[in-house]
């Protein structure tokens, strides 16, 4: 069937910012999807409130609106724009629950607006848990007993008639948020009241526990015709018990026989079929190990977490294809874009092993626990591609850069057999490294593998690793065992550490043994096609199917080559911001006639797609990896800038590869990371910053923060988003954050600063040598202290007046030439006053790119990318130094995801913690302020309750606020002295007691569930205080929202004042 | 459940005698591995007519052997390809690289034995984990005398193949000095008439199923019956048959190579199915007076089958309702005056899709297939083309004017590969039915004819 030609204007509803459950994969679905689609000619409308997408880039759509994604925000676009149809398939859970409430309510109908891929009912059967029951009986596919409960009386009934232990499951939530499996009754009431309350519709699902199941998933391309393929399935390693989003997944299954498998593909298409489903879709299955009983889990009717590992695992583009079926194509008529052989009917076919390792943010939340539920936790995932299992294995985990390179990097050792079994049955994110060490201290695999239920295929695999690092370690390192060493991907470091010879002797003997990296293609189609693109991973033995050189024979259509590189997993402190910059400089390269080379290892993203940059290495970020790359290549350079700190970390490596870097130069970013280097250049050109010291021990540190007075600043060197970094008020502070941030060896010096507290101003700006370019200043509403990623952001700064920010540019531009900046170059100040003080300098692309880009529009990794290849400011067209300000405000507002990560302290500091953004762009300050909570899921008042519980020292702010909040009629609940401040000041303010005390407490009122808001600002330092961690804690659980900065407190009340008119709308793509 | 650490061997079945020397070999292999010191695997070469060589470790038996190359692009399945009779003459080559993973589960062979000449990996795995495994793959090809060579990059070889088309090989332990001097001789080889070595020796009856039941349980509603597997009874595998339509209707199969779940196919829907040996002749089927014809798939250059084409047009020429499946279908084709010719290198997979052009439907079809019928060469007064394949256009099946007989190229009984295509086995049976409906009305009528005719006399 062709084109539905009525299709002329679709909107298509992106996934707001980035949370644990909904992270960058839908960036990379929407934004094929939008490329699909204009492809065809069709005008693209699109909504989303984060600004760090490239989605939301004027070259992806025609309309692009940054807007809080509400029902009603969403209706007034409607009515402006007037499409004629809308897309919520692409955008997660939240695209697609917000389409659903835009057809419930008739709205869509009211206006014309066809809702296009699959239809509303079909949503229905699938995500309304009943409803998808009822169906899967009446077409004989098996579900675990359930039933849903809308109370917890009928969860325990239900669960008293068919046993514990049971899972619980709410309806409507991102990455199964507040579910879980219930072994006792306290457990199961305690899950259910949270789930029933997280649910959108009210409604958890209880069911049969199958926990220890084979937990297989197929994802399924369905035209209007009703042809049917599986793209993929994929086999979870860690059985049904585990969220697949936290498990390890291999694709394609591995211990599945032929009647297994296509009983399951069957079933799936099945599925698929009874649902009618337009487009691509997810299903979820529980295998029994020992029998054909299966069970289905759950269906995704949109493109999930798992097409997207599933489109780059098999090289077929899901959500391209899906944009083209919503079109009214069927997939004979859709053109595989990788074979330009084949069409979309063809089944892919893998010849490799795809391994996808979640990355998880334990590193982050110290004091947060590591078990791994139904509940996940990753921030993002990383994916490898082997011709065998162990080697991707080892591929996986050494991408994750979580300092682990082998199954020996987490050292389970003193752990006793017993000890080991019993910590086994618990499973966390180390399980692999526990089952090794079970393996090396001679656990059977049954025993492994009937505690774990982790099948013993992989249970053999890891065996076999465990087995080569007890090769190396005793015997002789002849060519054949090195050979095959590197055939299981072991890298030269962890060789040459087992055999006790260093990384140089270990490369040095692969060359004189010819033992080298080849690269295949993702092809499709296991080779029985040629295939045109060029997608490679690399393996240890064959034949090499990169063309090398055969371009540079060629003199005429020689082009210089450019190596990108890219950010790796997504995590707290490195986001989907770093994509969008190797993605935009990859496209800008391209456009100054360069061949273009990405590596990079994150599935989920845009980079990662095959048709951004000519050639795509789906390979490991580090040292040997790229350098096998670069072997083979011979790039005329590399950028390192828009790739974070992982690309950053990798510049010295390549310099002694030999490879150019192109822009600023190692050397001036050691400068700017090292103390002694910076300090000089700070000297030099005269920028006070705060005083301080380097130090490698407790001693010396106590000893440094004693000659500045508390409170200071300690942070490792070299870190991303503040990790480890801690206010420290008292020796004993400095004591328990040195022992914790030497717990990994560091390579460097740690920074012990003056912690000034300020007004805190960052800067994004683009250097050609000698004039800058600074597109906007943006200044934090949270205090210096709070981490920059986790403070609202302003642009234009609006309460700081010219000088001091003449001062800025004037400081942007001194510190830009004495490191020799060329390209981008971002800078944190503190503003005293009209003092200025530099906190840190990245001559590198930072968070605030894509945002202040869009705001601006000014394409700051455009304008960067031309200035690295040898352009100036002036000659692209701009007059050097600040910019004049943009009409509108732009707010970035920080967006976390707490409540999946059980155990976390919530308050804020210098260490990042927030996982995504949004953006609210309005004309006036309040309104966009508003736009910026709103997008962010702070939509108050609901109850008009709120609680106040501030440190001593915070008392007056706290009463400026409690008074504004009491204006707009809340209810004030406050502990004893917090509320006897309030009440003194003529701020009426209840006083609860505190949790230790008698009912009702603080607690009873959070868990009361009548509260909009909390705010907590913990004591100074780290917070000790087991109060104030519960009731952060509890009330991010249940729901409620809950601040830990006066700041953002008197940010939000400023924006509750200035609410009740209709939002205004702004066309980004118009700036 | 499975087969735990190599060296704990099987506990389940350990039918052969050679169980014991086949425990200390189940080792790693095909895989390099440390723990390889005990037994050094043997090296074993495949050497191509094109005097390609592939230096990797022999698995199954040690012997020489040289037939046509083959690649297979199945991710999952490879006993069913193995056991499919189609591949006699050839060695396989499986394109997913990780295969064994599973062992042997017999219930799943779709013949008795291994077939393929010989069986070309890229690693095997060193344990078998399955809860129905009987046996690993490498004890499997032992016990069959099956060579095969593992740890070569079967990418590059599939690579060679797609572009030079399907070429003859060897797989060998022997280290030639000169490889040259056996290049003529692999270029010499041809499969030659292998249809007599695949098919049965005498006739033989399939039972229908007279109740769902007995074809076990509806897959989906499988429920795991703990107790009774601990005691060692075997959970059949799960049926997507829901009615008995075929009930009451004969059919005879005519065994060019049948893969065993053609004739399973039908039984379960109720069909008694009446196995013929491929050179049985035509009059024996006829008189027989079957409700219908199934001709199977098999291997080989169909034009080699002259015989069998012969009593194959005595068969198109009855009304009976013929179905047939690859060989099958090709011999229908050159039966009735159409040709066939080889293909670069063939469809062999699980992933290729299929046009009905009865409804323009897609299906992912099970293919294996070197021979394709030359559509230029069928007159479209005798067959209209009835299935094309999407992606090379060319044909999967072929519908005969004014007969009951649809043919198709691909394989509906799946086995491996996607059961897309089961319907057709459906649509046969409906044929059937409405055929003998239409006879027995034909007779009806003629009786009340001569009802008549007897009144008009009186």
């Amino acid at each position: 069937m062709p084109k539905n030609p009525n299709v002329k204007r679709v909107m298509v509803i992106g996934s707001g910012p980035i949370v644990i459950g909904q992270a960058a994969e839908f960036d990379y679905a929407g934004t094929q999807a939008c490329r699909s689609l204009k492809e065809e000619g069709v005008e693209v409308i699109l909504v989303n409130s984060n600004p760090a997408t490239i989605m939301t880039d004027r070259d992806i759509a025609d309309k692009v609106y940054i807007e809080p994604l509400t029902v009603q925000v969403l209706e007034q676009i409607i009515e402006k724009e007037k499409p004629d149809s809308i897309l919520p398939t692409l955008g997660g859970q939240a695209g697609l629950n917000l389409g659903m409430e835009l057809e419930e309510s008739g709205f869509l109908k009211s206006h014309g607006v066809t809702l296009l891929g699959t239809t509303a009912a079909t949503i229905r059967n699938a995500e309304g848990r009943q409803e998808f029951k009822d169906l899967m009986e009446r077409i004989g596919e098996p579900c675990a007993a359930s039933k849903v409960v809308e109370t917890v009386k009928d969860g325990v009934e239900f669960t008293n008639a068919i046993g514990y232990p049971v899972v619980l499951r709410p309806a409507y939530t991102l990455g199964g948020s507040g579910g879980g499996i219930a072994r006792t009754q306290v457990e199961l009431e305690e899950i259910l009241e949270n789930g029933l309350r997280l649910s959108r519709v009210g409604q958890v699902l209880v069911e049969r526990c199958i926990a220890g199941w084979k937990e297989i998933e197929y994802e399924v391309m369905r035209d209007s015709a009703g042809n049917c393929i599986t793209v993929c399935n994929m086999e979870n390693i860690d059985p049904v018990g585990v969220h697949t989003g936290d498990s390890i997944v291999v694709a394609p299954s591995q211990t599945l026989s032929d009647k297994e498998y296509q009983m399951l593909r069957t079933s799936a298409l099945n599925i698929i079929n009874e649902l009618q489903i337009t487009g691509g879709c997810n299903v979820q299955f529980a295998l029994h190990p020992t029998s054909f009983e299966y069970c289905v889990i759950e269906v995704n009717p949109r493109v999930s977490r798992s097409s997207a590992l599933a489109s780059k695992a098999t090289g077929y583009p899901i959500a391209k294809v899906a944009a083209k079926i919503a079109l009214g194509y069927t997939l004979d008529e859709i053109k595989n874009a990788i074979t330009q052989k084949t069409y979309a009917s063809f089944e892919p076919t893998l010849d490799y092993c795809v391994v996808k390792i979640p990355r998880l943010p334990f590193d982050k939340f110290i004091t947060a626990k590591r078990t791994l539920t139904t509940q996940m936790k990753a921030t993002g995932e990383v994916m490898s591609i082997c011709d065998n299992f162990e080697g991707a294995l080892m591929k996986a985990i050494r991408s994750l850069e979580q300092h682990a390179d082998c199954l020996l990097s987490y050292d389970f050792g003193d752990l006793g057999p017993e000890e080991l079994k019993s910590r086994l049955k618990v499973a966390d994110d180390r399980r692999i490294w526990m089952i090794a060490e079970a393996i090396r201290k001679g656990i059977s695999y049954q025993e492994i593998h009937e505690i774990t239920m982790i099948d013993t295929w992989f249970i053999d695999k890891i065996a076999i690793l465990v087995e080569m690092e007890e090769a190396l370690k005793t015997q002789e390192l002849t060519p054949q065992l090195l050979k095959e060493a590197k055939r299981i991907e072991f890298p030269d470091n962890v060789i040459a550490r087992l055999t006790g010879r260093s990384g140089a002797e270990i490369k040095a003997l692969r060359k004189e043994n010819g033992i080298r990296a080849v690269y295949k293609m993702v092809d499709t189609c296991a080779a029985e096609f040629a295939a045109s693109t060029p997608y490679y991973y690399s393996v240890y033995g064959g034949e090499c199917e990169v063309g090398a050189g055969e371009v540079s024979q060629v003199k005429s259509t020689y082009r210089k080559k450019i190596l990108v590189l890219g950010s790796g997993p997504i995590r707290i402190g490195q986001g989907i911001e770093f994509d969008y910059c190797s993605v935009h400089a990859t496209w800008a390269f391209s456009r100054a006639g360069y061949e273009t080379i990405i590596i990079n290892n994150n599935p989920e993203t845009v980079s990662t797609d095959f048709d951004i940059a000519d050639k795509l290495y789906f390979e490991p970020l580090t040292a040997e990896d790229v350098e096998a790359i670069v072997d083979m290549e011979k790039p005329d350079g590399a950028v390192v800038q828009f790739g974070g700190q992982t690309a950053i970390k990798l510049t010295e490596s390549l310099m002694k590869m030999g490879v150019p870097i192109f822009g600023t130069k190692a050397e001036d970013v050691d400068a700017a990371e090292d103390r002694e280097l910076f300090d000089r250049i700070l000297e030099e050109t005269g920028i006070p910053r705060a005083a301080g010291g380097t130090v490698y021990t407790a001693e010396e540190a106590k000893a440094v923060a004693n000659r500045l007075g508390y409170p200071v600043l300690v942070r490792p060197s070299y870190v991303l988003g503040g990790q480890g970094m801690q206010i420290a008020i008292s020796d004993q502070e400095i004591e328990e954050f040195m022992e914790i941030i030497n717990r990994i060896a560091q390579d460097h010096p740690i920074l012990v600063d003056k912690y000034l507290q300020g007004k805190e101003i960052e800067v994004d700006a683009v250097c050609d040598g000698t004039d800058i370019l600074i597109p906007g200043i943006m200044e934090h509403i949270e205090r210096t202290g709070v981490h920059s990623g986790d403070s609202i952001s302003v642009y234009p700064a609006h309460t700081i007046g010219k000088l001091v920010k003449d001062k800025i540019a004037e400081y942007t531009r001194r510190l830009a030439k004495a490191l020799h900046v060329k390209g981008l170059i971002n800078i944190q100040f503190i503003a005293m006053g009209e003092d200025v003080y530099v906190i840190e300098v990245n001559p590198r692309s930072s968070r605030t790119v894509p945002y202040i880009s869009k705001v601006t529009g000014i394409p700051i990794v455009d304008l960067a990318t031309e200035v690295i290849l040898g352009r100036t400011i002036r000659e692209l067209g701009y007059t050097p130094g600040l910019q004049p300000e943009a009409e509108y405000y732009a707010i970035k507002m920080p967006v976390f995801s707490f409540e999946k990560i059980r155990g976390a302290e919530i308050s804020l500091g210098p260490e990042m913690k927030s996982t995504g953004e949004c953006l609210g762009i309005a004309k006036e300050f309040h309104e966009a302020l508003y736009k910026a909570f709103l997008g962010a899921g702070v939509n108050l008042p609901r109850h008009k309750n709120m609680i106040i519980t501030v440190k001593d020292a915070d008392k007056g702010e706290a009463i400026e606020i409690g008074r504004r909040f009491a204006k707009l009629g809340y209810t004030i609940y406050a502990t004893r002295s917090t509320a006897a401040a309030l009440n003194e000041a003529g701020v009426k303010a209840r006083k609860v007691n505190k949790i230790s005390q008698e009912s009702p407490t603080v607690m009873d009122l959070i868990l009361g569930h009548r509260i909009d808001l909390v705010i907590d600002t913990p004591t100074q330092g780290r917070d000790k205080s087991r109060d104030g961690f519960l009731i952060r804690r509890n009330a991010i659980e249940t729901g409620v929202n809950c601040l830990t900065s006066l700041d953002t407190a008197r940010a939000l009340v400023t924006s509750l004042e200035n609410v009740g008119k209709e939002l205004s709308l702004v066309d980004v793509a118009r700036l | 459940m499975l087969s735990g650490k190599p060296e704990a061997g099987f506990p389940a079945v350990q039918e052969s005698p050679a169980g014991e020397r086949r425990k200390q070999e189940a080792t790693p292999l095909g895989c390099g591995g440390p723990g390889r010191e005990k037994g050094r695997p043997m090296k074993a070469f495949l050497i191509l007519e094109d005097g390609t060589v592939f230096e990797g470790i022999s698995i199954g038996a040690h012997r020489e052997v040289v037939s046509e190359i083959v690649f297979n692009t199945s991710m999952a399945g490879y006993l069913e390809v193995l056991t499919d009779p189609s591949y006699a003459g050839q060695a396989v080559c499986m394109t997913y690289p990780l295969i064994g993973n599973y062992g042997i589960c017999r219930d799943d062979m779709e013949s008795s034995k291994p077939w393929p000449d010989g069986f070309i990996v890229r690693e095997l795995s060193r344990v078998s984990s399955n809860f129905r495994c009987d046996m690993t793959l490498q004890q499997f090809l032992e016990e069959h005398n099956v060579p095969g060579i593992a740890g070569i990059d079967t990418r590059a070889l599939t690579r060679i193949l797609r572009e030079k088309g399907t070429m003859n090989g060897m797989i060998t332990t022997r280290e030639y000095s000169n490889t040259a001097e056996i290049l003529p001789k692999l270029k010499a080889y041809t499969t030659g008439k292998v249809v007599e070595k695949v098919t049965c020796s005498e006739k033989y009856v399939v039972k229908p199923s007279v109740s769902l039941e007995e074809n076990g349980p509806l897959s989906g509603s499988a429920r795991f019956d703990r107790e009774a597997y601990e005691k060692g009874v075997r959970e059949p595998r799960p049926t997507l048959v829901r009615a008995l339509n075929g009930a009451g209707l004969r059919v005879a199969l005519l065994d060019l190579g049948a893969k065993a779940n053609i004739a399973r196919s039908l039984a379960e829907r109720g069909c008694e199915v009446t196995v013929y040996p491929a050179f049985t002749p035509a009059a024996e089927i006829i008189t027989s007076a079957p409700d219908g014809i199934m001709l199977s798939n098999g291997p080989g250059d169909p034009k080699e089958c002259v015989s069998i084409i012969k009593e194959i047009k005595k068969l198109y020429d009855t009304d009976i309702p013929i179905f047939a499946i690859c060989l099958g279908h090709q011999l229908m084709a050159l039966a009735t005056g159409a040709d066939t010719y080889k293909m670069k290198y063939g469809h062999r997979g699980g992933n290729h899709p299929v046009k009905d052009l009865h409804d323009g439907r897609v299906y992912i079809s099970s293919q294996n297939h070197g021979y394709v019928v030359d559509m230029d060469k069928v007159d479209p007064n005798v067959a209209v083309p009835a299935f094309v394949n999407v992606n090379d256009g060319t044909n999967e099946g072929l519908s005969y004017t004014g007969k009951q007989i649809f043919t198709v190229q691909y394989h509906p009984e799946a086995c491996p590969g996607p059961q897309d295509s089961r319907y057709l086995f459906d649509r046969f049976i409906d044929r059937m039915r409405r055929s003998r409906d239409a006879e027995t009305e034909k007779q009806v009528d003629i009786g009340r004819e001569n009802g008549k005719g007897g009144a008009s006399h009186a």
